[in-house]
């Protein structure tokens, strides 16, 4: 897969292209599910402290740490590997199952790459993007919801998140995002272009795309973990 | 020209090409006939390079494919046009892309060259404003029609076609095959065809290799097919034509 492209400028227009496709096309649900994920974490986090011997910025601090450390990582890419992934391995097996990839080969272009790189290269640069804007409109989501239900004022959430932050663990989730981009999208290249049969297997292997990256993001997210914190 | 040296291919146990020897005719029309899982599509994928022979030589113009590098494999195959049962058209580009896919990955033409070139092939397959349409909104004969524009944009010597009637009715079969049989004298090419339409072999069969069972059972022209000394085919013949 890894080989040197036929023609650069068209690897790299269509490497633009997919990174249009998956980032532009994902902003909708990593806007949704970021604003939900803030603010649903704020809520259970003020129902489990009730105690006032705890100030309450302490939930700024716990609903950004979380987001930053797990939640916009791991669960957005969760979602990811359901949107991006499952569309990967669609559109490869059902091209393998029409004989489109078939014409590339005959065609003397090595059709993995021209395929699978792309796809890829444009996961690793727009995932962290997309996790980065995750991170922010989960934290914005946590401290509205704070703030219109009346749990704890912008400024406390503010200030706990502010108190409790460290840089290295923005690092850590860019980290993981390149890694899940990888993870997810080699997965899905792969379900699709070894599709054989029709259209039952295709949506054999996008079903089996979306299983097998998600299985293994969570186990990067565990084997990350451990060794980077 | 094309020529097969005892060209063997298993799946598991079952033997599905067993000592295919032939020789492709330069400028003419080479029919691959045979029945439904005889093996002539696996002969021409391991012709193609979309499948490795066990054993055997698939030699152009004294190369063997099946033992040259990667890079030389690539060489030979922008020498090759396919067109595919199903047209095989990239499905995200229109007519005019589709056709101007190869053009832009192996040539160095300018933007009017490339569209001079793909009006020039769409005209040649008899077709005209259809450039920007996607492969969903044409029919299955224009799909044909695209894909054999789109396998001469490069100017081919060999050109492998593959069930090209199928799923088409008798008129635009009649229209695909004589298509073929006008390119294929027009540029001197190497032309195979995998075919079980016994009105395409009546047509232009020139030379035509009939495959029973994994092997080459006949070969010959089609004026002697009706007489070959072949049951098997025979049986093919009677059942095709009665």
């Amino acid at each position: 897969m890894f080989t040197r492209p036929e023609r650069f400028a068209i690897y790299y227009q269509r490497t633009m292209m997919e990174m249009v496709s998956i980032g532009i096309g994902s902003l909708p649900i990593v806007a949704i599910i970021s604003l939900f994920i803030g603010g649903v974490t704020t809520l259970q986090i003020a129902y489990q402290l009730v105690t006032g011997l705890v100030p309450s910025s302490i939930i700024g601090s716990i609903v950004s740490d979380s987001t930053i450390l797990e939640f916009a990582p791991t669960i957005t890419c969760l979602v990811l590997s359901g949107r991006v992934g499952s569309s990967i391995a669609s559109e490869i097996g059902t091209m393998k199952v029409s004989e489109q990839i078939d014409a590339l080969e005959v065609m003397g272009i090595n059709s993995s790459g021209f395929l699978a790189l792309p796809k890829i290269t444009a996961a690793l640069f727009v995932f962290p993007l997309l996790i980065m804007l995750a991170m922010g409109l989960s934290i914005w989501g946590g401290m509205m919801i704070g703030d219109l239900a009346e749990i704890l004022p912008s400024e406390a959430f503010i200030r706990g998140a502010r108190s409790s932050f460290r840089g290295f663990t923005v690092t850590f989730s860019l980290i993981k995002s390149v890694v899940y981009a990888f993870i997810i999208t080699s997965i899905s290249c792969y379900q699709g272009y070894y599709t054989t049969g029709g259209a039952l297997e295709v949506g054999t292997s996008s079903t089996r795309a979306v299983v097998y990256s998600s299985v293994m993001v969570l186990f990067a997210d565990y084997l990350l973990a451990q060794l980077l914190l | 020209m094309i020529e097969l040296k005892q060209i063997n291919k298993s799946f598991g146990d079952k033997h599905v090409l067993q000592d295919v020897s032939v020789t492709f005719k330069k400028g003419r029309p080479n029919l691959i006939i045979g029945a439904s899982g005889s093996g002539k599509s696996v002969l021409m994928k391991c012709m193609v390079g979309l499948m490795q022979p066990d054993s055997g030589e698939v030699l152009y113009e004294g190369k063997d494919f099946t033992t040259i590098s990667y890079e030389d494999k690539k060489l030979i195959r922008r020498e090759i046009g396919m067109l595919f049962q199903g047209g095989a058209l990239f499905d995200s580009l229109t007519v005019e892309q589709n056709i101007m896919f190869p053009l832009n990955m192996f040539t160095e033409m300018s933007k009017e060259e490339k569209h001079d070139r793909i009006n020039f092939c769409l005209n040649r397959v008899n077709m005209q404003n259809v450039n920007k349409l996607l492969p969903s909104e044409i029919s299955g004969g224009m799909k044909k029609r695209v894909g054999i524009a789109r396998a001469i944009a490069m100017n081919p010597k060999y050109l492998f076609c593959d069930e090209p009637n199928s799923g088409l009715d008798p008129i635009t079969s009649r229209v695909i095959d004589s298509l073929i049989l006008e390119i294929t004298e027009e540029y001197d090419m190497t032309t195979v065809i995998n075919t079980h339409d016994m009105k395409t072999v009546f047509d232009i069969g020139d030379h035509i290799i009939y495959i029973y069972q994994g092997k080459k059972a006949w070969d010959g022209g089609k004026d002697g097919i009706t007489t070959a000394d072949s049951d098997a085919l025979q049986e093919f013949v009677k059942a095709s034509v009665f």
